[in-house]
């Protein structure tokens, strides 16, 4: 029977859509309980490609038949070879072309909301690393928060809506990505922002990022606004967008808030997170919505795939904004932290323009879940 | 470390080193030992894992530029 290729652009159709997809992951069990495929109704079957060298007939009987198979390794070669051996005993199967690597990089661009006077917004939705940029668009301009490393999916939604880039905003030093904010400010002559309290190490040239700057973006001035919210980083900015939208960075995600041990100061920044998340966001108005710049499960995501919620609903639900003490606060954000993100102090390298690795080096650097939470 | 067999997989991609290595310790005898050279950084961790559900032991291992040695003996 036949074995067809899936791109990481289906399967984020399908987790998107909440479609139906039968998993066979032939990672080894660590890769696969530390990272996978997140869907709502995805089911899973991980058994290495290793245990499966003298024949695929034991895990017949588990796979579906009324369902998609889709089999999954970290690069593609072991998922097709699976694949062919399941395809010889009569059945029909897909391979993830570029396995858990191209899973990674992935990249989806989801318009949030229309904006003032004709403006748009849209998010960047990087399923498999729970990464979130955005792009604010108005008449023939436009201005790029948070870009993740992939620079061609921003200029190229950029050249397709016909605006030039003039502003490109990173909210602080990200410790789980490579940011592509410098690259696309080089190759389309914006202004590169960043945080001067973050910017300490950095090897290139910058326009600090001020509290209480603002851009206005295209003839319809949509106002960027900038506002200091420090904790994940002593640099942390977040920014509020067309009066409407706050863009929360790494200090406040939907179900959860940012950790602040990630430049090692845990400690020492632990007031200035809870500052910001007890006193500087509560002066907000409740009804602006956050757009947070990472998600941690697909439970986070809208039904339209969209990471978004109101301000007030989540002073009402989100946990980390309902610690009363202060104690307990800062016993739930410095101790047992989750592992930190792989490679992260590598990854700080690269974005203060340290070292310059290949890219096959950033990937390799980037693969596995950002972390940048704590529940 | 003194081994029956030396498999060179360097260049190889998953999951040929493995593929490979299996094939070679199917034709051993309980106790002997294969070497293998890897360049797939993927094997570092699977080449453990998949000895170990083989039953067979890692007796050592080492890392020199980018060449991983596994020295594996048969269960």
């Amino acid at each position: 029977m036949a074995i067809s290729k899936m791109t990481a652009a289906q399967v984020a159709r399908k987790a998107i859509e909440n479609h139906e997809l039968f998993i066979l992951d032939v990672r080894n069990k660590d890769a696969f309980e530390d990272w996978k495929i997140e869907g709502h109704k995805f089911e899973y079957l991980n058994i290495p490609y290793f245990e499966l060298l003298d024949g695929v007939e034991g895990i017949l009987p588990k796979l579906p038949k009324d369902k998609d198979v889709l089999v999954v390794c970290a690069k593609e070669g072991s998922s097709i070879m699976v694949a062919e051996m399941i395809s010889e005993v009569g059945r029909n199967v897909y391979y993830l072309e570029g396995g858990m690597k191209s899973w990674s990089m992935y990249l989806e661009p989801i318009k949030v909301s229309d904006l003032t006077g004709g403006g748009e917004l849209y998010q960047f939705v990087r399923l498999g690393k729970g990464c979130l940029s955005y792009m604010v668009i108005s008449e023939g301009e436009a201005t790029i928060i948070d870009a993740v490393r992939f620079t061609e999916v921003f200029t190229n939604l950029a050249k397709e809506k016909n605006v030039q880039i003039k502003h490109v905003f990173d909210t602080h030093l990200h410790a789980d990505h490579i940011s592509g904010g410098r690259h696309i400010a080089e190759e389309t002559g914006a202004t590169y922002y960043l945080p001067p309290e973050d910017a300490e190490e950095v090897v290139f040239n910058y326009t600090p990022l001020e509290d209480g700057l603002t851009v206005s973006n295209g003839a319809s001035k949509i106002e960027i606004g900038a506002l200091y919210s420090p904790g994940h980083t002593i640099g942390s900015t977040s920014f509020i967008v067309d009066r409407k939208y706050l863009l929360t960075g790494d200090i406040l995600f939907i179900d959860s808030i940012g950790r602040p041990d990630l430049a090692g100061l845990a400690e020492d920044w632990v007031g200035d997170l809870r500052e910001t998340l007890y006193r500087r966001y509560r002066e907000l108005a409740e009804d602006l919505i956050v757009l947070p710049a990472h998600f941690m499960t697909i439970d986070e995501l809208n039904e339209d795939g969209t990471v978004a919620k109101g301000l007030g609903d989540l002073f009402a639900e989100n946990h980390g904004l309902n610690i009363e003490s202060e104690e307990e606060f800062c016993h739930t954000v410095t101790d047992n932290l989750p592992p930190q993100p792989n490679a992260y102090q590598q990854i700080r390298q690269v974005n203060m323009g340290k070292v310059t690795p290949n890219n096959d080096e950033q990937t390799e650097m980037e693969i596995g879940p950002n972390r940048c939470a704590v529940r | 470390m003194d081994s029956t067999k030396v498999l060179d997989a360097k260049g190889l991609s998953c999951p040929m080193p493995i593929v490979r290595t299996k094939k070679e310790m199917d034709t051993f005898d309980s106790c002997d030992i294969l070497e293998v050279h890897v360049t797939d950084k993927g094997a570092l961790a699977d080449i453990p894992a998949w000895a170990n559900a083989a039953g067979h032991s890692i007796v050592d291992q080492k890392e020199d530029a980018d060449v991983l040695t596994f020295y594996i003996k048969k269960a």
